[in-house]
């Protein structure tokens, strides 16, 4: 792999930027792999990297069906927090903070990785008594938090109204100072890159159609290229993971719906963190390029159509302007939806399945991006190990039968 | 925006008068208490999440406030069919496969008819 700096930069100027490597190869595929990843997106391409990089497994797939990071990966808007309330997902997330601390680095790589800040607005005092509970939660667990008032949320965003007057006045929020946003598709290419100068085959524009098992184990994947032979089989696809367990013959807990997000004309810079908030449910930040990105509610229904409906969009600018009266003229650009794939208890399923060698990682929900890294490093050594990683283990599929549930609707809270 | 036909106010309406209430036609077990953990965990947790086919309960909430059925597609949102609590869905995946099947029976016999009728000109 040819390795990324400023010389290179200026090296390859002089050659008027000709000769750079192709970032990956786009290999046929082989008869038989170790492991295949079903899904191309950020998760399932930060599990080929970590495999790779830390198991030393190198004769891996990743199979996707259009392009990679082309699904949720592309379509999210890029929070990134661990202020979880119970002490099973917030270490789940802190521990994809403490890699998202060092990606750029460990993939020569830049994701552009900015630890903005990110606010939990609470605009009702039940909100700000919640709000307490989970940053005491938070430093319990070794993870940042303050409790800010209306005046301190006020310094933070000038720009937000924070007066008393206000239907839904700001009493105060919740302050993660290590949480931020990050560059997605840059996220997707870093570990796709990484992944394949380790040697991982990433294979586009071919569809798992179905599973292939032997007394009850997986032996590969029948694909719309013929068969690829596997004895393990991690299966990351986000909102199409109800139709793929349904494929290998069992049901998972997951509703799909579609998530939907905006982004504005750029704009001067004019906010430089990140603002969510639960009770008028919405939330935005600024992107480098200057355009507010803007989302809030997944549609109430079951729906795979990769767009949202009127009625949430409306909700959603709502609650942006309620938020922020000097927004009320910025033209919006673009909208788009992704297809989310919840869990009843707001948390993900990083598990063994009833098929043997077969694994899901899927229910990452509304919030999903800002794991990217520590899933595919946990679901890696789930893989790798043929058993759930010390993290993963509360995250079985078993639990809605077992009732040991994760209840994270709290501070899961806005879908984002 | 999708318009919904309520079967109680007998009017086609707006989508924001309504409510999504999840997957139609759950039994709640007779007997709780005589269930295993699976059953009760499938009963509580575990729902249809099919591309295509859906049959769901809403409620026309703005309106007259009361639960009814959709079959609806989940890719292409058409709404196939609403119905009252307590009937069964006229339209499924089974049976609209079947009449795919007869359309498409229909439609390669109607294209070798015209093929014979071609061949029979001069």
């Amino acid at each position: 792999m040819q390795r990324y700096s400023g010389f290179g930069l200026v090296k390859h100027a002089l050659s008027h930027h000709e000769h750079w490597q192709k970032v990956w190869r786009s290999p046929e595929p082989k008869k038989e792999y170790d492991v295949i990843i079903v899904g191309g997106g950020g998760h399932g391409l930060a599990t080929a990297y970590y495999l790779a990089k830390e198991h030393g497994i190198t004769n891996i797939a990743v199979i996707e069906k259009g392009w990679l990071g082309g699904g949720n990966t592309a379509r999210n808007t890029t929070i990134v927090r661990s202020n979880y309330l119970w002490d099973e997902s917030a270490a789940l997330y802190e521990h994809s903070m403490k890699l998202w601390e060092g990606l750029s680095q460990d993939l020569n790589y830049n994701v552009m990785f900015s630890q903005r800040g990110v606010l939990n607005l609470g605009h009702t005092l039940q909100d700000m008594r919640d709000i307490q509970r989970r940053v005491n939660a938070n430093r319990l667990q070794g993870i940042d938090g303050e409790v800010l008032d209306t005046q301190q949320v006020q310094d933070l965003v000038p720009a937000m109204d924070c007066s008393a007057s206000t239907r839904y006045p700001v009493l105060g929020a919740s302050w993660q100072p290590r949480g931020g946003v990050a560059r997605h598709d840059a996220v997707a290419w870093g570990f796709a890159r990484g992944a394949d100068s380790l040697g991982v085959d990433l294979i586009q524009q071919t569809e798992v159609t179905g599973f292939r098992k032997q007394d009850g184990a997986i032996v590969g994947v029948e694909t719309s290229r013929g068969f690829i032979g596997a004895k393990r089989v991690g299966v990351v696809t986000a909102g199409n993971s109800g139709v793929m367990a349904e494929k290998a013959g069992f049901r998972l807990p997951l509703e799909s719906h579609p998530l939907q997000a905006l982004v504005s004309e750029p704009l001067k810079p004019i906010l430089d963190t990140v603002v969510m908030s639960n009770h008028v449910h919405g939330y935005v930040s600024q992107s480098d390029k200057g355009d507010l990105v803007i989302g809030a509610g997944i549609d109430g229904y079951v729906g795979y159509g990769q767009r949202g409906s009127y009625p949430t969009i409306e909700h959603t600018v709502q609650a942006i302007i309620e938020l922020f009266p000097i927004f009320s003229r910025v033209r919006m650009n673009r909208q788009w939806g992704g297809i989310v794939d919840t869990c009843p208890d707001a948390c993900p399923i990083i598990s063994k399945t009833p098929v043997k060698g077969l694994f899901f990682n899927c229910g990452w929900g509304t919030g999903g991006f800002k794991a990217t890294p520590g899933s595919g490093n946990i679901f890696a050594w789930t893989l790798a190990k043929g058993r759930a990683h010390p993290l993963a283990e509360p995250f079985a599929y078993d639990r809605f039968n077992s009732g040991k549930l994760i209840d994270e609707h709290g501070a899961a809270g806005v879908a984002h | 925006m999708m318009h919904i036909f309520c079967p109680y106010c007998g009017e086609l309406r707006e989508e924001e008068e309504f409510h999504a209430k999840g997957q139609a036609h759950i039994e709640r077990p007779i007997e709780p208490e005589a269930c295993s953990d699976a059953e009760w965990g499938d009963y509580l947790f575990f729902r249809n999440n099919p591309r295509g086919i859906h049959h769901e309960l809403w409620i026309h909430a703005v309106g007259c406030r009361k639960y009814f059925n959709i079959t609806r597609h989940t890719v292409t949102y058409e709404i196939l069919e609403t119905y009252r609590m307590g009937e069964q869905p006229g339209i499924t995946a089974e049976t609209l496969a079947a009449e795919q099947l007869a359309q498409s029976a229909a439609a390669s016999a109607a294209s070798s008819t015209t093929q014979q009728t071609g061949d029979a000109r001069p």
